[in-house]
């Protein structure tokens, strides 16, 4: 319950993207995220797939691998089964086709064993054994087993209780392995005798051959006690005894995959034979049998590796496109909002400024009127001893409500971001106008004034009065911050095919930082009582309105520059 | 001396009175009203040869009594005063047929000059 908790908490924690801000770590956790999510989306049941792939393919596989090595097992133990039932019947059919004086008679046996090799591959020797096991005669190569006693031998009391014997694999006096059938008959009259025949062993390894298993195959019979019957080609001689033994019987073939002596991985097919006191064993090395498999098996684990290094790589790659667009979009998003609270911030104050000015005006006019009034009145009247004292202080309040008059419209000005009316102008040319009414100024302050212009550059449509009025607020602000013998020059060149720019450059008091965010926020102002904290940002609406756009540097104690960029052509839709 | 009347017309007593007394003063003889309704009475019986209409007004609006005025007496021209510049109520009264606008607080001489040029203009004005 707990790890279901805990992987679901988990699993969770990677749908959650943080909500806000555009930090770094926002878009990392995001990538993160994505990255995780989509390798386990995929990656996992790619797995899953692959896994489930390789099981069945193993399973098909291997009893496709592994019956034709039970159908060999069993062909084989069949051949091994008829090859003895054969000589078994041949020893039989001499016990009971002769009778015991003709078997003992050594010419009869002779032409008997004669006849035997020419039919019978195999038989080494034959010879005649009495009920007390003593041999009466022989036909073979080795005289001297005539009369020879196999009384006590364990094969004697066997056949006298079976009635027939095959014995296991031994070297004997002959020093090749071969093997005893002997058979008993109790002819006519109740004598018992025993046939007993010696068998060439070289045939099992005939069989086996034939089995034709190549260079890392092997095939072998062993005993019940686990001893080689024939030579193996890995694991012993005959009568050595065998590593792998002993299995349960069984005489259906069947299949073990173990380890053997020499620590290979081998399959072992064997099946029990002649009452299963012989086996028929077939070892492979299993990377042999299963070479098949194993290529499969490293085809399919190249298949899952390069998929998943494709996955990889699409995952990142698409993860870091997405992401990097999805930031991109977030910080445009983010600063069409805050250009957006910027221009409401911009139109609220203006709303604003427009009812000030409105309630202002009237008292205004009235002061005006009064003022203008007594004025009027004065003037009339002849002269009289203080006349001038009270025209002085009247003229003073005309001027002051001329100067809120000023204050007011340019309130007004930039509350209502007057119409634009456009025409083709020579930018310069406006510069030097507007220039003109600064120029006495310079002249009285000593101050260095100026122009570099560009002789050629393009004409541009736009609106020459908001382009002085630009000018003018800018020029002002310039010459505001120069000390007298100050500096401030103006340039102008074309930026590129669509857009003209200009510079306002003066060494003057510089702003700071805080100052620079502030600038063109209407009511910011650092001239205290001079300045009304309206001309840039009037100058801002201006230029963002017909289509331009504004920059500045500055240094504190270094000076300002104020770029501005004039488009040649208004774009469509930037009037409003 | 001018020989033609002017109507002025604005809420703010103190500013049309003293506006008056001033023009008066240069010879221009001034009646004044505060209401829309006053104005268009007085128009009708003092038979001016300008209207001095400021458009924002309690009552009946600026641009209300112009409308009228125009209706009434289309050969008097109407000289709007407004607070706040050139606005929509401003561009709206030109449209309906007011000769120009001013802003205040005035200069007088402004004043002058655009009224006698008004009234130089108008049908049947006065011949200097």
């Amino acid at each position: 319950m707990d790890l279901r908790q805990n992987v679901k908490t988990r699993f969770q924690g990677l749908l959650e993207i943080p909500e806000e801000g555009t930090s770094p770590e926002r878009y990392r956790a995001i990538r993160r995220n994505f990255v995780i999510l989509m390798l386990l989306v995929t990656v996992i049941p790619l797995a899953i797939m692959a896994f489930i792939n390789y099981h069945q393919y193993r399973s098909a596989l291997k009893d496709e691998i592994v019956n034709p090595l039970r159908v060999l097992v069993s062909k084989t133990k069949h051949s091994f089964e008829l090859f003895l039932a054969n000589r078994l019947a041949t020893v039989r059919f001499v016990a009971h086709a002769y009778s015991y004086e003709e078997l003992a008679d050594e010419k009869n046996l002779q032409r008997i064993f004669r006849a035997l090799r020419q039919e019978f591959q195999g038989f080494v020797d034959i010879g005649l054994i009495d009920a007390n096991g003593v041999q009466v005669s022989y036909s073979g190569p080795y005289d001297e087993l005539q009369g020879k006693d196999y009384s006590q031998q364990e094969w004697f009391q066997h056949v006298r209780v079976e009635d027939f014997y095959i014995s296991d694999v031994f070297m004997g006096y002959r020093r090749f392995p071969h093997m005893v059938i002997a058979a008993k008959r109790v002819g006519n009259g109740g004598r018992t005798f025993i046939v007993r025949a010696t068998i060439d062993t070289g045939r099992f390894d005939e069989l086996i051959a034939s089995m034709s298993l190549g260079a890392y195959g092997d095939a072998f019979v062993i005993n019940r006690a686990g001893v080689f019957q024939t030579n193996s080609k890995f694991y012993g001689k005959v009568l050595d005894q065998c590593p792998f033994c002993p299995v349960t019987p069984s005489f259906e073939p069947n299949v073990l995959e173990l380890k053997d002596p020499a620590g290979r991985d081998v399959m072992l097919a064997y099946a029990s034979f002649w009452r299963s006191d012989f086996v028929l064993m077939l070892v492979k090395p299993r990377a042999e049998i299963l070479r098949g498999w194993y290529s499969l098996q490293s085809e399919l684990a190249f298949v899952f590796v390069a998929s998943v290094a494709v996955i990889f790589f699409v995952v990142f790659r698409l993860t870091k496109i997405l992401v990097t667009r999805m930031q991109q979009s977030d910080q445009r998003r983010e600063l069409a909002l805050r250009q957006m609270q910027h221009s409401h911030k911009l139109s609220s104050v203006g709303r604003l400024a427009a009812g000030v000015a409105h309630e202002i005006n009237n008292p205004m006019a009235i002061i005006n009127e009064k003022a203008g009034l007594m004025k009027d009145l004065i003037e009339l009247t002849p002269d009289f001893p203080d006349k001038a004292k009270f025209l002085g202080p009247l003229a003073a309040i005309v001027s002051a409500v001329e100067r809120c008059r000023t204050i007011t419209h340019r309130l007004l000005g930039f509350a209502k971001r007057m119409d634009v009316e456009m025409e083709i102008l020579d930018v310069n040319e406006v510069l030097q106008e507007t220039a003109g009414f600064l120029e006495k100024e310079a002249l009285h302050r000593n101050i260095k004034f100026r122009l570099h212009l560009e002789p050629n550059l393009p004409r541009i449509e736009s609106d020459r009065g908001q382009l002085q009025q630009v000018f003018l607020n800018i020029l002002n602000n310039a010459f505001a911050a120069v000390e007298n013998g100050g500096m401030v020059s103006v340039a102008s060149w074309e930026k590129d095919i669509d857009t003209v720019a200009l510079s306002f450059h003066d060494n003057g008091c510089g702003m700071s930082e805080e100052t620079l965010r502030h600038i063109f926020e209407p009511f910011f102002t650092t001239k205290k009582e001079a300045g009304t904290g309206l001309g840039l940002s009037i100058t801002y609406g201006i230029i963002r309105k017909i289509g331009g756009d504004i920059n500045v540097q500055s240094k504190e104690g270094e000076g300002t520059r104020f770029t501005v960029y004039l488009p040649k052509k208004p774009k469509r839709g930037s009037g409003e | 001396m001018e020989d033609w009347k002017v109507l002025l017309v604005d809420d703010e007593e103190d500013f049309v009175s003293t506006l008056a007394e001033r023009l008066n003063l240069r010879g221009i003889p001034t009646s004044i009203a505060t209401t829309g309704e006053d104005a268009l009475r007085l128009v009708a019986a003092d038979a001016p040869q300008i209207v001095v209409l400021d458009v924002m007004m309690p009552g009946m609006s600026g641009l209300e009594v112009l409308q009228r005025l125009r209706a009434d007496f289309p050969q008097i021209p109407v000289l709007l005063l407004s607070g706040i510049g050139s606005t929509q109520d401003t561009e709206l009264g030109m449209r309906l047929g007011a000769v120009d606008f001013l802003m205040k607080p005035l200069q007088i001489e402004q004043l002058i000059g655009k009224m006698s040029a008004a009234v130089t203009k108008a049908p049947g004005g006065v011949r200097e």
